[in-house]
């Protein structure tokens, strides 16, 4: 039998999180979708954009480890697409100490900001974490949200000339398929025999 | 010590530059690994890709690995910001999901991103002529990028400079007329021939460069209004095109 505590703390998750996935930002930049792993997200400091630190480790059904860094202002879980993962979803600040973790690289939900969507992914090994590396981060697509604000801008132009200039890098439209990289290859391999 | 990798990865040449004194060896090896497992994940000229597997119906969308959904969640976003110009669900003519047109930029802005939480502050990412560049004052200034020029392979039509950010461009003049309008199912719209697009991040530098393409002149104002991304643009009738906000690239070159 469920405890009647349990259910309502389920209850108040999972209304928890229909607030949190029908939160939408002014641009429309919802990134939430379910990614088939649960766990919990806490997004630091989000009043700094860019050097807040968020974890989220997905694991087994019924483990959930958890990261924060910084103030805490929003917290997000997704459960299982599956339907076979037990989700918990929570806010906290300060440091979750973290049941038995699975060793191997684990991405986390994507967590809707009002700054964009945060999204981490984090190696395990021997149990603990060794490597959380930002998928997304408000600082660099934080941008969506701000869409549409601006004025028309001024388009200049000239004439098109060929240039040959000293440069470190070309930008350029080119054919890319698997052909290419094979005969590319195919060249490279050739100039080391 | 300086670093230099060119791999064969995602259908083009990815080139990785670091001219840090100490560079995390590790750090370059996760990226190039990264992108490999972008690659067999999604590359629409693998059978067994994840995209391949969707498009063929033999893998549910709720199935897909959580890099499949982030990377549709994006497509799906562009697909309402530019009111249909890009779609990944429908810009190839036999109907098959692609989102090849977000993917590479994505994957190559996460790479680089990689090597930034590796500590590696002057590096460029060159993958197949969409870039993500970044420099620090005690090793080196910003990048000199030569955006191509569409007649002459080795010379350009400009020189943009890049301190910490992304250059991509898009146009049909390698690929024949590659880039479809889904709107319309057929021709795009427009008189360009090839669109460039700087900005903070590969990931929507990439994308908004192939959308800009597929709508034509309005497509530079259209990336105009994302705040930090501006467009250049060469024209079938032997012009350059450019939003106010790309002149400090110009100008810094």
């Amino acid at each position: 039998m469920i405890p009647k505590r349990a259910i309502t703390a389920l209850v108040t998750t999972a209304f928890a999180l229909v607030l949190l996935f029908s939160f939408k930002t002014p641009g429309g930049a919802t990134l939430a979708r379910s990614t088939g792993t649960s766990g919990v997200a806490v997004v630091g400091n989000a009043t700094t954009s860019g050097s807040s630190t968020a974890a989220s480790a997905g694991s087994g059904a019924g483990t959930t480890s958890t990261t924060t860094s910084g103030s805490a202002t929003s917290g997000a879980s997704t459960d299982s697409t599956t339907g076979t993962g037990s989700a918990t979803a929570g806010s906290s600040s300060g440091s979750t100490s973290a049941s038995a973790l699975k060793d191997g690289k684990t991405t986390g939900a994507t967590v809707t900001t009002r700054f964009g969507p945060v999204q981490v992914r984090v190696t395990i090994s021997g149990g603990t974490i060794t490597d959380v590396v930002a998928l997304q981060m408000p600082s660099r697509d934080g941008h969506s949200q701000r869409i549409a604000e601006l004025a028309e801008p001024i388009l200049r132009q000239e004439a098109l000339q060929a240039q040959s200039a000293q440069i470190d890098l070309l930008s350029g439209a080119t054919y890319t398929s698997e052909a290419y990289a094979e005969s590319l290859q195919s060249a490279l391999d050739n100039a080391h025999a | 010590m300086a670093l230099r990798r060119v791999e064969p990865v995602m259908g083009t040449m990815v080139s990785i530059d670091v001219r840090d004194r100490v560079v995390p060896t590790d750090a370059v090896d996760g990226a190039v690994a990264w992108l490999h497992e972008v690659d067999a994940r999604f590359s629409p000229f693998r059978p067994d890709s994840e995209i391949s597997r969707l498009a063929e119906g033999t893998l549910a969308e709720v199935d897909a690995h959580p890099d499949v959904h982030i990377v549709l969640a994006l497509c799906d976003e562009l697909r309402r910001d530019s009111d249909g110009a890009f779609d990944a669900r429908a810009w190839r003519s036999d109907g098959r999901l692609d989102p090849s047109g977000l993917v590479k930029g994505w994957a190559v802005q996460l790479a680089a991103d990689r090597l930034v939480v590796a500590g590696v502050r002057a590096f460029a990412i060159n993958a197949g002529g969409d870039i993500v560049a970044r420099s620090s004052p005690t090793i080196r200034g910003s990048w000199r990028v030569g955006i191509r020029h569409p007649d002459h392979i080795d010379r350009v039509a400009s020189v943009v400079a890049v301190q910490d950010g992304a250059v991509a461009t898009s146009g049909d003049y390698e690929r024949g007329a590659h880039i479809r309008d889904p709107r319309s199912g057929g021709a795009r719209a427009t008189g360009l021939r090839s669109v460039t697009v700087a900005g903070p991040s590969l990931t929507w530098a990439d994308a908004y460069a192939t959308t800009a393409f597929i709508k034509g002149v309005e497509g530079l104002a259209w990336v105009a209004r994302h705040e930090g991304y501006a467009a250049y643009a060469i024209t079938d009738d032997d012009r350059v095109l450019w939003t106010e906000g790309f002149e400090r690239y110009l100008a810094a070159a």
